[in-house]
């Protein structure tokens, strides 16, 4: 549905996006993460045709963008960063204005405006004036003209930005309801919204794809994922981090705390697929010494761990 | 053209949902009767024309072209809906003339509240009809250029007030160029800059219509000064996205 390939943007000197390739399908909700300024907006941006990209192209259902910007544009349902809208207009005109230049007319107009106000909760301020909205108001007004016309590609920038926890949950919902039928690409700053919400991540870092999978994948890649973290309790146990490290499977053994007669610490295995080995090799060590493992779990890795090590590399 | 029908439509709400249109035309209406009748004395000459009507117009078009069009592109980047216009499905041309447009029916909508001061001269005496005609024809097309002027120059910036003084500033240079102090200044040393000046002259258009004399040179050149004004702001607007 959306296929970037070696897409570039230069700014002057600097490089805001770096030959970054990728393909979205229908039925496809990809969570765009990165820091601040990884040229995460960039690419939106250039995808949805408001900035010409310096290098690379883009197709939006077939539909090459710098050939023909009309038609590939009408494909898309835009959400930009901050939401922008006319602050002069009611949610009800700013709406009918939208649909009116996605050539929309009539009953259809109607039509459509009516479902976009029901999809996003506006039915209390339909005739109120945009600049006497709240923020979450606002935002889904915005969100409100992005699907207007029933978008085949939705662009969302950061949809869930400055809304209180409900709003989220409701924009998150929205977004894995409309993803069973369209390819939407959404950034955000949240990582639990990607886990909760996606059928695909992709991370970048100054303007490169870092990392791409399902989120399940990326928090398996994570360094952290794949140890064990284990509590013993028992006489002797506080001087258990030595032995722990030397068992057959063990590579190295972080965080050990003792308290008293409980040690608490977290091994990690010599390969990710050593770990039922390793889990084994503790329990026999607990066993043959007569201490009570009282936990033992293995970390599922996290993506915000993920995400930091992939992208904190190369700053300060 | 449907798309600029939409465009239009909603800057001419965006216009007339706001004071500021009506303080406009009604400080444009008030203005030029009033300095009419106080400095151009314009019952005392006992002359049944609007001379001095449209004598004043390019000097109050210098502030209020910029003042109609200050908004048209800057408030739009001050918001960001440059952004939501753009990835519309729609050419920038065609939302940039739909703004063009919606601007322009302010400034016929100020021409129109000076009617008054057309139905005094014909109370007067025997006016000539056809020189009331090419005079407002002149005065709307020099207002018209200089909402052009404005429209490039707020593409340019987020800042409506930096957008009303640059744009004045050009206004009165473009007013000026063919003022007779100015042009009757250079015409012995630089004669052919004297002619520049007042080809390029808001006032010396204005002057000429209100005679009566329609020129195809004022013509040409008026609507030539605003298609290239238009150009230019999508010229900028391309540029400012790249």
């Amino acid at each position: 549905m959306i296929e970037i390939t070696h897409l570039s943007k230069h700014f002057g000197p600097k490089v805001a996006v770096d030959n970054l390739s990728l393909t979205v399908q229908k039925g496809q909700v990809l969570g765009f993460l990165g820091p601040n300024g990884a040229g995460k907006s960039t690419t939106m941006r250039m995808i949805t045709g408001f900035l010409p990209p310096t290098a690379g192209s883009i197709s939006v259902g077939g539909t090459d963008m710098l050939e023909d910007p009309n038609a590939a544009k009408a494909r898309i349902g835009y959400l930009p960063e901050s939401a922008p809208l006319y602050a002069d207009m009611t949610v009800e005109g700013f709406l009918a204005f939208a649909a009116e230049l996605r050539g929309l007319g009539g009953a259809a107009k109607k039509e459509a405006v009516d479902k976009a106000i029901t999809t996003c909760f506006l039915e209390k301020v339909r005739s109120q004036a945009i600049d006497t909205l709240s923020k979450g108001y606002r935002h889904r007004t915005c969100l409100a003209q992005a699907i207007i016309h029933d978008p085949e590609v939705l662009i969302l920038d950061e949809p869930t930005d400055g809304l209180d926890p409900n709003q989220k949950d409701v924009v998150r919902n929205l977004i894995k309801e409309m993803g069973k039928t369209k390819a939407i690409i959404f950034s955000t700053h949240i990582l639990e919204e990607v886990e909760a919400c996606c059928t695909r991540a992709v991370i970048i870092d100054q303007g490169k794809v870092v990392a791409d999978g399902t989120p399940d994948e990326l928090k398996r890649r994570a360094l952290r994922a794949g140890s064990v973290h284990v509590k013993i309790t028992g006489s002797g146990a506080a001087s258990l981090a030595a032995d722990l490290g030397k068992l057959g499977h063990a590579s190295r053994v972080e965080n050990p705390v003792a308290e008293g007669d409980s040690f608490s610490a977290t091994v990690y295995p010599k390969s990710k697929t050593a770990i039922g080995a390793l889990t084994t090799e503790i329990y026999e060590l607990c066993r043959s010494r007569n201490l009570v493992l009282s936990e033992l779990h293995e970390e599922p890795g996290r993506l915000d761990d993920m995400f930091r090590e992939l992208t904190s590399q190369n700053k300060v | 053209m449907r798309h600029i029908g939409i465009i239009f439509k909603r800057e001419l709400s965006a216009y007339f949902n706001n004071p500021l249109a009506y303080v406009l035309i009604i400080i444009f209406s008030v203005l030029s009767m009033g300095l009419t009748f106080v400095i151009g004395r314009f019952l005392e000459l006992n002359d049944a024309s609007l001379s001095s009507f449209f004598w004043f117009h390019p000097w109050i078009y210098m502030i209020f072209g910029p003042a109609i069009g200050m908004r048209l592109w800057s408030e739009e980047h001050r918001m960001g809906t440059t952004e939501l216009l753009l990835t519309m499905p729609i050419s920038p041309w065609q939302a940039i003339v739909g703004k063009f447009f919606a601007a322009c029916v302010v400034l016929a909508a100020a021409l129109l509240s000076t009617l008054p001061i057309v139905f005094t001269v014909y109370h007067l005496g025997d006016p000539d009809g056809a020189m009331i005609v090419s005079g407002y024809l002149g005065s709307f097309l020099i207002g018209a250029a200089t909402i052009a002027i404005t429209c490039a120059i707020s593409a340019l910036t987020r800042s409506q007030i930096s957008c009303l003084l640059i744009s004045v500033v050009i206004c009165f240079l473009l007013v000026l160029a063919g003022f007779p102090s100015v042009t009757d200044f250079l015409r012995p040393t630089l004669p052919w800059l004297a002619d520049l000046g007042n080809a390029m002259s808001f006032w010396w258009h204005q002057s000429e219509m209100a005679r009566g004399l329609v020129r195809l040179q004022s013509l040409v050149y008026l609507t030539t000064l605003i298609a290239f004004c238009l150009y230019l702001t999508s010229v900028v607007i391309r540029s400012k996205r790249a």
